[in-house]
């Protein structure tokens, strides 16, 4: 039984390796830097899931006491990585667009803003901190 | 009872945290653990005037359950298109998603699990939090993602934020 374990703990840990280091490939191989974001947002999360559903099985069955800490690791980073994964986003394309020469292509390649005054948010300024609210309409809660 | 526990969802959550922090069930803990949940949401009550209408139920449950399994469809669908597609055969692009959500709280929430499920990661928002800016990693059909995105996250969404 423990050996049986044993393998499906052996098992948890080899895939979560596999998927990080996939995560790792594709930041190394894909071609821009917001397909590269797509490696680490997503082939990570399960790379450090299965070592962690690994840790979580081994202490209880090995004799050691179980530990809540995984499930805590996991909430944490599922929180963090959406966060990081767009402050990058949004620092690649706010240089973009401040860029004096900015190509054809990085042209094309956002869309138009949608209708309206309304700009995206990393070039304006949301309508909440907008100063000197025209008296009346309040501004809209975002 | 209001003016004790002004954010009884916050004290909830507070004393999970500590006990899992804690990794122990004692009874010292525990109510250092209480204590901190009650104080915290008391002095921090200023920082959120209006609080997110959020039920705190089956749908929520459902729909946490709904992203883990996209999360783990999501793996694999991008591990594959990282070993074995070309990379000028990528048909990345960038998709404009007109929101319903209203609520930061709610919008929040779905610009997350955008980020972690299959080939897309939320960018930016427009300035009146109508518009949601993400880009996809691979695909063909940018309409059938939007659609997509709209009726398999953001209807749930709905349904949890009235």
């Amino acid at each position: 039984m423990t050996a049986l374990i044993d393998i499906f703990i052996a098992f948890l840990i080899l895939l979560g390796g596999a998927f990080a280091l996939i995560g790792s490939w594709g930041l190394a191989r894909l071609p821009s830097l917001m397909t590269r974001l797509h490696g680490p947002t997503k082939a990570t999360t399960l790379g450090v899931g299965g070592c962690l559903m690994a840790s979580m099985l081994y202490f209880p069955t090995h004799g050691l006491s179980w530990s809540a800490h995984e499930l805590l690791i996991t909430l944490f980073l599922f929180i963090t990585a959406p966060i990081s994964a767009n402050m990058i986003a949004k620092a690649y394309i706010h240089r973009r667009h401040s860029e004096t020469r900015m190509t054809v292509e990085t042209a094309r390649m956002l869309p138009e803003s949608p209708a309206g005054a309304a700009e995206w948010a990393t070039f304006g300024v949301a309508d909440a901190d907008r100063p000197n609210q025209p008296s009346g309409e309040p501004a809209q809660p975002l | 009872m209001k003016r004790l526990l002004p954010h009884p969802g916050l004290t909830l959550l507070l004393v999970t945290m500590w006990m899992l922090v804690l990794n122990s069930l004692s009874i010292g803990g525990f109510l250092l653990g209480l204590f901190f949940a009650i104080v915290v949401p008391l002095f921090t009550a200023p920082f959120w005037p209006d609080r997110p209408q959020m039920r705190l139920g089956l749908p929520l449950l459902g729909y946490a359950f709904l992203v883990l399994w996209d999360i783990v469809v999501a793996n694999f669908q991008v591990a594959r298109l990282i070993l074995f597609r070309r990379n000028r055969d990528f048909r990345s692009c960038w998709l404009s998603i007109p929101l319903e959500l209203r609520s930061a709280e709610a919008i929040t929430l779905l610009a997350g699990t955008i980020s972690l499920t299959p080939g897309t990661v939320s960018t930016d928002i427009s300035t009146d939090g109508r518009h949601l800016l993400v880009h996809a990693l691979d695909t063909g059909d940018a309409a059938g993602e939007i659609t997509r995105i709209k009726t398999r996250y953001e209807r749930r969404l709905l349904e949890i934020f009235r």
